[in-house]
């Protein structure tokens, strides 16, 4: 599967409460093009920090929060699969879009061919009864152009996603 | 000697209840004290970037947060506040220990002992150093954090809290 088809099966079947935190990189670029909403927040720099963000939110709100990640993403800092296992918030799904590479840099290959990290994800406590889960899908890159980035200011994006957690 | 829970009853008098952070012996006292207080929420964080990550997205679904950490940490944190917090526009309070202060640490301690003030001068985030009149200084850094809307480090020297 293209991960551009990956984010629109999953972005198309939310509710329009749920919140969405997409990754730094293309993940943000192509989710931002398929269908922008006011709950959808996007990460432009600091790769990696996007799912200890999304366990700030998951803990402190009841809404369901979508968390669109990337295989380089999650390596960078993978401590957090453990804190977020740890923390257990049933709000929270998980998504790794793996396309074993970094893509916007130019497709270096990342090490997820060699790491499971869907076994790392539940041996950290996801996919619990009553805990967060864990998808990883194994994606193929687009090919072409690459999606215009996001346009919304980074305070635009803050500000819109408070208010509508609020 | 300032009580820790005395630093805590203020906090949450301004609407902090919601931390994150990594250990430092000079803030052992401090995360004790919200371990054990039923009114805050303590994440313990497994690095400085988790503990400012939980504590941004808490702000983001609306509650005012911190973060606890040893100044070691600051250069684990410095990615996310140059490429996430200060261009978001998401404050964090963030306590920030002082091993290395005036050269009298282990040496690990002394080059970022030396240079924190000056990394912190250099990104733009306010600080101030606690002190006896710690209600003034946090009452400072809480203002400017709101009236910025960026993070702002309260620094702890070693022997001031307890």
């Amino acid at each position: 599967m293209k991960r551009s088809e990956a984010i629109r099966s999953v972005l198309e079947g939310l509710k329009e409460n749920d919140i969405a935190l997409f990754a730094t990189g293309m993940t943000s670029r192509e989710a931002f093009s398929i269908k922008d909403r006011p709950n959808n927040f996007y990460i432009i720099g600091s790769m990696g920090l996007i799912s200890s963000i999304g366990l700030g939110i998951a803990l402190n709100t009841k809404k369901k929060v979508y968390l669109f990640d990337g295989d380089g993403s999650i390596l960078m800092e993978m401590g957090t699969l453990a804190q977020i296992g740890a923390e257990a918030p049933k709000n929270l799904v998980h998504i790794c879009l793996d396309n074993q590479a970094y893509q916007s840099t130019g497709s270096q290959p990342t090490i997820s061919n060699k790491v499971d990290l869907a076994k790392i994800a539940e041996a950290a406590g996801y996919g619990a009864a009553n805990g967060p889960e864990f998808i990883l899908m194994k994606v193929e890159n687009d090919e072409g152009e690459p999606p215009p980035r996001v346009s919304v200011s980074p305070e635009q994006m803050a500000s819109r996603l408070m208010r509508s957690i609020k | 000697m300032i009580q820790s829970s005395s630093i805590w009853k203020f906090l949450k008098g301004r609407g902090f209840r919601f931390f994150s952070g990594v250990p430092c012996s000079i803030l052992k006292e401090m995360i004790a004290a919200a371990e054990e207080d039923p009114e805050i929420r303590y994440i313990p964080a497994v690095k400085e970037s988790a503990a400012i990550g939980i504590a941004s997205g808490a702000y983001l679904a609306g509650e005012p947060s911190g973060i606890l950490m040893q100044n070691s940490g600051l250069g684990n944190v410095i990615n996310a506040l140059t490429s996430f917090n200060l261009i978001y526009k998401v404050p964090v309070l963030m306590f920030i220990s002082w091993r290395g202060f005036e050269g009298n640490d282990a040496p690990e301690h002394l080059i970022m002992g030396e240079k924190m003030i000056d990394m912190l001068e250099t990104l733009g985030i306010p600080h101030v150093t606690l002190s006896e009149e710690y209600e003034d200084e946090l009452k400072w850094a809480i203002g400017r954090m709101k009236e910025k809307s960026i993070p702002v480090a309260v620094i702890i020297k070693k022997g001031v809290v307890k």
